[in-house]
């Protein structure tokens, strides 16, 4: 005979229990981590480089490279500036789960870390879906991007503790309506705490390393 | 794209919840997708074939009930759907709201048989 099973089971359900795993082996460890989330193109690998020049002699930092192919000219330039990366290739899959850093995870010295950056797949649609266990979500937004996206992609604005706006350097040569974008925002995610910034002159830049700075080293022992 | 990953995220909850009730075969799976949860139907329903596959839940069918995002303003009250990308309260234009419903994501229930078809 057939028959009806209440299921009431959330599909995110087995990721989200990953992730929290992820977050509670970063907290007994001390170790801030950041998801880092854009387009392609934004500005993800740029802001990590000038984050990591920035902070590199004070936060003891190391970066998760999310990428679709197998090419480690991300993970190349990390290491060139005297940091660990750990490259996690998503087989073409567009965002990293929960699974993929739990997986990175052992192949670092946590231990030794105060911050831990993932460079997520540039990706605005997926990667909203799935946490990874980090303690903030930070979206690079551009400016050449359009300042339409807050409406187009509601889900990823909604999700992240942190928005950073790149590129500001080109607001004199591309229409981008910096009112109507974070109207957008701040409808989405009212007190979102945003940091325009240029990653090719440092225009703004300090702002925000001195506020992750902040942030990474809040839990530090001793 | 990340409907591969959804995809397996509803066939594991569908065969441990019939395993779990001693059920031989998944006939049908109810799911909720709100019109804010960015998942395509179709794109699920391709990888549902495929993955599904030599699975207990093979040939399952899969049932949507969407539920229309309603959002409540906080300015004047004014409850309203969204039929765009306009998120604005239609009767006085405030960008504050709460959202009621349209983020929902779940398996509801499934159908099973204690005995597999022949």
């Amino acid at each position: 005979m057939p028959r009806t099973i209440p299921v009431i089971e959330n599909i995110m359900n087995a990721n989200d229990q990953l992730a929290a795993a992820n977050r509670a082996l970063l907290d007994t460890r001390a170790v801030f981590g950041v998801n880092i989330l854009a387009s392609p193109g934004a500005g993800k690998t740029s802001l990590i480089l000038r984050t990591i020049e920035s902070l590199s002699k004070d936060v003891r930092m190391a970066v998760v490279e999310g990428d679709t192919a197998p090419v480690t000219i991300d993970a190349d330039k990390i290491n060139a500036l005297g940091v660990p990366a750990v490259q996690i290739n998503t087989g073409g899959q567009c965002h990293l789960d929960a699974v993929m850093l739990q997986a990175a995870l052992p192949r670092l010295n946590l231990d030794a870390l105060d911050c831990l950056i993932v460079e997520n797949v540039g990706n605005l649609i997926c990667t909203a879906d799935f946490q990874l266990g980090t303690h903030i979500n930070v979206l690079i937004a551009s400016v050449p991007e359009g300042d339409d996206k807050p409406y187009k992609y509601p889900a990823i604005y909604r999700g992240v503790q942190a928005l950073i706006i790149n590129k500001i350097d080109l607001l004199p040569y591309v229409p981008f309506d910096m009112a109507y974008f974070q109207r957008g925002v701040g409808a989405l995610n009212p007190g979102l705490v945003t940091f325009p910034l240029s990653c090719r002159t440092s225009e703004g830049l300090e702002n925000w390393t001195t506020w992750l700075s902040e942030q990474a080293l809040r839990n530090r022992p001793g | 794209m990340h409907e591969l990953s959804i995809t397996e995220s509803i066939l594991e909850i569908a065969l441990r919840h019939a395993e779990q009730a001693g059920a031989a075969q998944v006939t049908d799976i109810h799911l909720v997708i709100g019109q804010l949860a960015t998942i395509v139907d179709d794109s699920v329903q391709f990888y549902w074939d495929m993955i599904s596959q030599k699975t207990p839940a093979e040939h399952a069918r899969l049932h949507f009930r969407r539920i229309p995002a309603e959002l409540e303003c906080q300015t004047c009250g004014q409850r309203y759907g969204l039929a765009d990308t306009d998120l604005a309260c239609p009767n006085c234009t405030s960008l504050s709201f709460h959202i009621l419903t349209g983020e929902e994501f779940y398996m509801e229930a499934i159908d099973v048989e204690d005995q597999a078809a022949l």
